[in-house]
């Protein structure tokens, strides 16, 4: 049995231990980083953003809990392949969904730090010249 | 102060009764295994009875009114400042100055006597091991003066290097500051050495005392200190509540800190007459309550005995350091337990301390998880954070075990799946 706030469940421990696309990405496009200096999470978000707004490839590396290192995994799973359109309306709470734990105030930012990078990764392209989200083109 | 040489049986047990927290259970039943004193103490019945004594009895402003009441607050806040002035054995009651804690004490040195006396090319000496609240405030001090920080480093193994010390005092030295403890190795410094080389140097010295002075016995005038300075709430009072001891002379030359009511004797629209010590530096109403709880702290302190108080801490230190060497990929930061207070902090390989903590906490075990207000220090050992176990005299050795075996039981949540 399973309890509702059991943090340390399968999938949780599944996604930490064994991420999806933890590392470089490929001719990465996009990428942002930042941490939780409360308690040290680092989450590094790369993205490959197509002309047409398609998110071709998401990789995270990082270094922090189980829970900011599994929902990392768990959102790039989720929009490797979606586009940005998609990913800028997923919320904050749709996230904590998501994750599908109740967890406390503190370790709620654990889970949302990755959200916050992925977010913030579509606006800062890797060189200057580099590609815009395409729905923030004239 | 009791000081026994050889160390006598001690029972945490004769204590945990007054302390009626430690008996709660969490969790529907667990009991709760506190060992994150170096955060905050827990309180005895007999402070939180002082408290509310005061509310209910005596209490009304300090050093104003002509009433009764008034009278009656103001001796008990005066006993208190007398009971610290015994406690760390500072010459005169002017010396103490209440303040909300250490960092409002360092603050006030920072900002006042640092703001007088420090110019471009004078230099400051911490130690890479400093809490943040004897950095910021000398690294804000060092921005508005022009004055230059410099670190003593820290070994591998968690001691100052003092050999290093003595080649970074110089005739710029202003003043070094050191934490009496650290907060997070646990390291004993050798403050007394450290404040004699400050001095031969012709510098100051001011010691950190908020890991200290709860736990060892301190006498600011064998340590030969100018600047000490403490929290209430980690020594059983109250929150909101510190201490700034200093010379006489030295703190008759500084400036007043804050400005405001108490702190001046005379107010025209064109200027203002600072009151003498120690009330120049106590502006506004002070912590009173606070401070009278401080006070029935330091009582209960001088009961138990402070030197009784370290030996069992120590005790629970080599047996924790024991039991957690055991632990498979646990490594403890910080010195060899002869060298250390009740402090363990350790990391588990492959595992956050937010996880072990919270692990941890399902078992009824608080501890501290984070980089404990000390970064540097953190970063000094390439770590972003670390699990810390702190103990205070109601901490027990059964205590200490149940910490090492519910640690077998955090690796087993991870450990079950790799196989």
């Amino acid at each position: 049995m399973v309890e509702e706030n059991e943090i340390y469940q399968e999938h949780i421990l599944d996604h930490y231990e064994d991420p999806y696309h933890r590392g470089g990405c490929p001719h990465c496009t996009h990428r942002h980083e930042d941490d939780n200096p409360l308690c040290g999470d680092v989450i590094r978000m790369e993205l490959r953003i197509a002309d047409d707004g398609r998110i071709e490839a998401a990789y995270f590396d990082g270094d922090g809990c189980c829970i900011s290192q599994a929902a990392a995994s768990m959102l790039v799973e989720r929009f490797d392949g979606k586009t940005v359109d998609e990913l800028k309306q997923f919320t904050a709470q749709e996230m904590l969904e998501m994750f599908g734990v109740r967890l406390t105030p503190n370790r709620q930012k654990c889970c949302l730090l990755p959200w916050r990078v992925m977010q913030a990764a579509i606006y800062a392209p890797v060189a200057a010249p580099a590609s815009v989200p395409s729905e923030d083109r004239p | 102060m009791s000081v026994s040489a050889a160390p006598r049986p001690f029972a945490p047990e004769l204590y945990r009764p007054d302390f009626p927290i430690l008996s709660t259970l969490l969790h529907e039943g667990v009991p709760l295994v506190y060992l994150d004193n170096a955060a905050t103490s827990q309180r005895p019945r007999h402070v939180i009875q002082a408290i509310v004594d005061s509310y209910e009895r005596h209490y009304a402003n300090v050093h104003r009114g002509i009433h009764w009441l008034a009278d009656q607050t103001t001796d008990r806040y005066e006993d208190a400042r007398e009971k610290v002035r015994m406690l760390i054995n500072a010459p005169a009651r002017e010396q103490v100055i209440f303040t909300a804690g250490t960092t409002g004490g360092i603050n006030l040195v920072a900002r006042s006597w640092g703001e007088a006396n420090l110019h471009a090319g004078d230099e400051l000496l911490l130690t890479e091991m400093e809490h943040h609240s004897n950095l910021v405030p000398w690294q804000q001090v060092a921005q508005r003066t022009g004055a230059r920080l410099r670190y003593i480093p820290v070994t591998d193994d968690g001691l100052l290097d003092l050999d290093v010390y003595d080649r970074l005092l110089t005739e710029r030295t202003r003043l070094v500051a050191v934490a009496g403890v650290s907060n997070v190795l646990g390291t004993v410094n050798p403050v007394a050495d450290i404040i004699r080389r400050a001095h031969q140097a012709g510098a100051l010295a001011l010691i950190d005392g908020a890991q200290s002075v709860p736990h060892l016995p301190t006498d600011v005038q064998a340590l030969d200190c100018d600047f000490l300075a403490f929290s209430g709430h980690k020594m059983l009072g109250p929150s909101g509540v510190g201490v700034l001891y200093g010379r006489q002379e030295l703190l008759e030359a500084m400036p007043p800190f804050l400005g405001g009511g108490s702190m001046i004797r005379r107010v025209r629209l064109d200027g203002f007459e600072p009151q003498d010590l120690p009330a120049k530096f106590e502006a506004g109403t002070p912590p009173i309550v606070p401070a009278i709880g401080l006070g029935a702290a330091i009582d209960y302190l001088n009961a138990v005995g402070l030197e009784a108080i370290h030996q069992h801490e120590c005790r629970l230190t080599r047996y924790a350091q024991e039991l957690l060497e055991r632990v498979e990929g646990l490594r403890i930061l910080g010195p060899a337990p002869d060298h250390k207070g009740g402090i363990v902090s350790f990391t588990l390989s492959r595992i956050h301390a937010h996880d072990i903590a919270q692990l941890l906490d399902r078992e009824g075990i608080a501890i501290r998880a984070g980089h404990h207000c000390a970064m540097p220090l953190h970063q000094r050992f390439g770590l972003n954070a670390t699990a810390r176990a702190s103990f205070y005299f109601y901490n027990t050795m059964s205590e200490v075990e149940k910490l090492a075996a519910a640690l077998e039981r955090v690796k087993d949540v991870f450990r079950r799946r790799r196989t």
